[in-house]
């Protein structure tokens, strides 16, 4: 279903991609160095996924609930995917992980589906935290066993229920807002917006870096100006949601802040496995799980504020 | 569609490294942990290039039920060789060098069979491939890594658990002029395993 809060962030995203596609067509002509044109392509393939991933996010969320707890169930696949092939597991944990792709994550967001709160708020770190446990000690494999078992936990928490928070958001009946899809929006717009604002202000005005070891491209004006900018455009944003525009606001802080260490987290374990991207799915982004990094340390932040706070 | 199919399931990228997917006749030559191995580096390569190559696999398991047998014969063209205990009749190397004649290229898996211990490298390397480039000094002999297709369908299982496999294609060898076997078919292990280490 379409209503006000949608239309209206559609048609902004919209203006936004356009003017993002004609810029880049515009910086092809004149780009002359092979370092500049390699940036240019760089953005252009980054551009022309936005259009894809906002088309199909839009589409699930005007096709309703259903779509969208499925095509968030869709993402955290593909992301546990990632993260597990990078996961030092072993042959005793195949079992294990046959569980966590195909039971542990489905039932997850049949939860959130079926709106269970009680038990969708624990039945990842609760039940699949000491299942994985239990299930990899029945092939009697010790070595590496906290390593193997810990990352395998690790990836459930972070792919699928911190994601799964996302389309939990639509299953909360909050007083005064009738349209909850828009809090959904609002966290996406807000969070990735406040990622491709700091990656702008940072090429534009970055010299000093945060974590040099970790993300190198994360510099202290990035930082500023991204999380002020998004921060900005949240509070502009009030009236989709159920916020004033001052809590509006302190609620974009709070998301663009978790959402900036969430890069930093997944940038800490990249390194830690030798690697830049966990994939290459999305041209120009990497893989599903750099281009939603942000997202996972967000939204079970948002979810839970809005929950405690505004239900 | 197949090999569509197999590349959605192992999430294959392919990486060509040491050489371009390209029409010549080659023998591609790759470490085995998975009876996927063969099906994933097949589904890897471009449409033409597959068309004209055939996997080398085990009879007594691609001959067996009607799934198997269509895959092996109809979808793969695989060349079915014997592993039991080699007699005259069964060589699989004649059926290699048919295959050969006839222009396809191959995908074999020197080590015989798949590797059972996850923390040992690769199995010493049988001498089929050095008669082969022995007899055929044309063929380009392509090492070929595999990685991580023992976890996404190891062996003694049935369980698919869909991680992200990469193929890795290396530069062409060729028998050195007065290389002996053993010689050879170390270095060929070799460089199947030096691509396990340009992947990081």
């Amino acid at each position: 279903m379409i209503d006000r809060g949608i239309a209206t962030v559609g048609a902004g995203i919209l203006g936004i991609l356009l003017v993002a596609s004609i810029i880049g067509a515009v910086l092809k002509r004149s780009a002359e160095s092979d370092r500049a044109r390699a940036t240019v392509m760089n953005l252009n393939a980054r551009v022309r996924a936005w259009w894809v991933m906002c088309a199909l996010v839009f589409s699930a969320i005007i096709c309703g609930t259903i779509t969208t707890t499925v095509l968030f169930a869709a993402l955290s696949f593909l992301a546990l995917r990632e993260f597990i092939t990078l996961a030092p597991t072993r042959r005793a944990d195949h079992h294990t992980l046959f569980w966590c792709f195909f039971i542990i994550l489905p039932l997850q967001y049949v939860l959130v589906g079926v709106r269970w709160y009680g038990m969708m708020a624990i039945f990842i770190p609760v039940w699949a935290y000491l299942f994985v446990a239990i299930r990899s000690t029945l092939s009697g494999d010790h070595r590496q066993y906290l390593e193997r078992t810990a990352k395998i936990q690790w990836g459930l928490m972070i792919t699928v229920y911190c994601l799964s928070c996302l389309p939990a958001l639509l299953m909360l009946h909050i007083p005064g807002c009738a349209h909850p899809a828009d809090l959904l929006l609002f966290l996406l717009v807000v969070v990735q917006l406040s990622d491709v604002f700091q990656y702008v202000w940072g090429k534009l005005l970055g010299r000093h870096r945060i974590a040099p070891h970790l993300s190198p491209n994360k510099t202290w004006e990035g930082f500023a100006g991204g999380i002020l900018t998004a921060t900005g455009i949240g509070a502009a944003l009030w009236w989709m949601t159920p916020f004033t525009p001052l809590h509006a606001a302190g609620m974009a802080l709070v998301i663009t802040v978790m959402g900036f260490f969430g890069g930093i987290v997944m940038s800490a374990i990249k390194r830690d496995a030798g690697v830049k991207d966990f994939g290459a799915t999305i041209a120009g982004h990497g893989g599903i799980l750099d281009r939603i990094d942000s997202l996972c340390f967000s939204a079970p932040v948002f979810f839970h504020l809005v929950r405690f706070y505004y239900t | 569609m197949i090999a569509g199919l197999i590349r959605l399931v192992t999430g294959a990228q392919a990486r060509w490294v040491g050489c371009a997917p390209e029409l010549t006749q080659r023998i591609y030559f790759a470490n085995h942990s998975s009876n996927l191995d063969g099906p994933t580096i097949w589904a890897s390569l471009p449409d033409q290039v597959r068309a004209r190559t055939r996997p080398i696999a085990a009879q007594d398991y691609w001959d067996k039920g009607l799934v198997r047998r269509w895959l092996a014969h109809a979808v793969f063209h695989a060349v079915l060789i014997s592993r039991e205990k080699i007699t005259a009749a069964n060589n699989p190397l004649v059926a290699m060098q048919a295959a050969l004649a006839e222009g396809a290229s191959l995908i074999i898996f020197p080590e015989g069979t798949r590797t059972v211990d996850e923390d040992a490298g690769m199995n010493p390397f049988k001498p089929g491939l050095w008669h082969l480039a022995k007899r055929h000094p044309q063929i380009e002999l392509v090492p070929v890594h595999l990685e991580n297709l023992n976890r996404i369908l190891p062996k003694g299982d049935f369980l698919l658990v869909p991680l992200l496999a990469a193929v890795t294609f290396g530069t062409p060898l060729q028998l050195a002029e007065g290389e002996d076997k053993p010689a050879f078919l170390e270095r060929a292990r070799c460089a199947v395993a030096a691509l396990a280490q340009d992947e990081t």
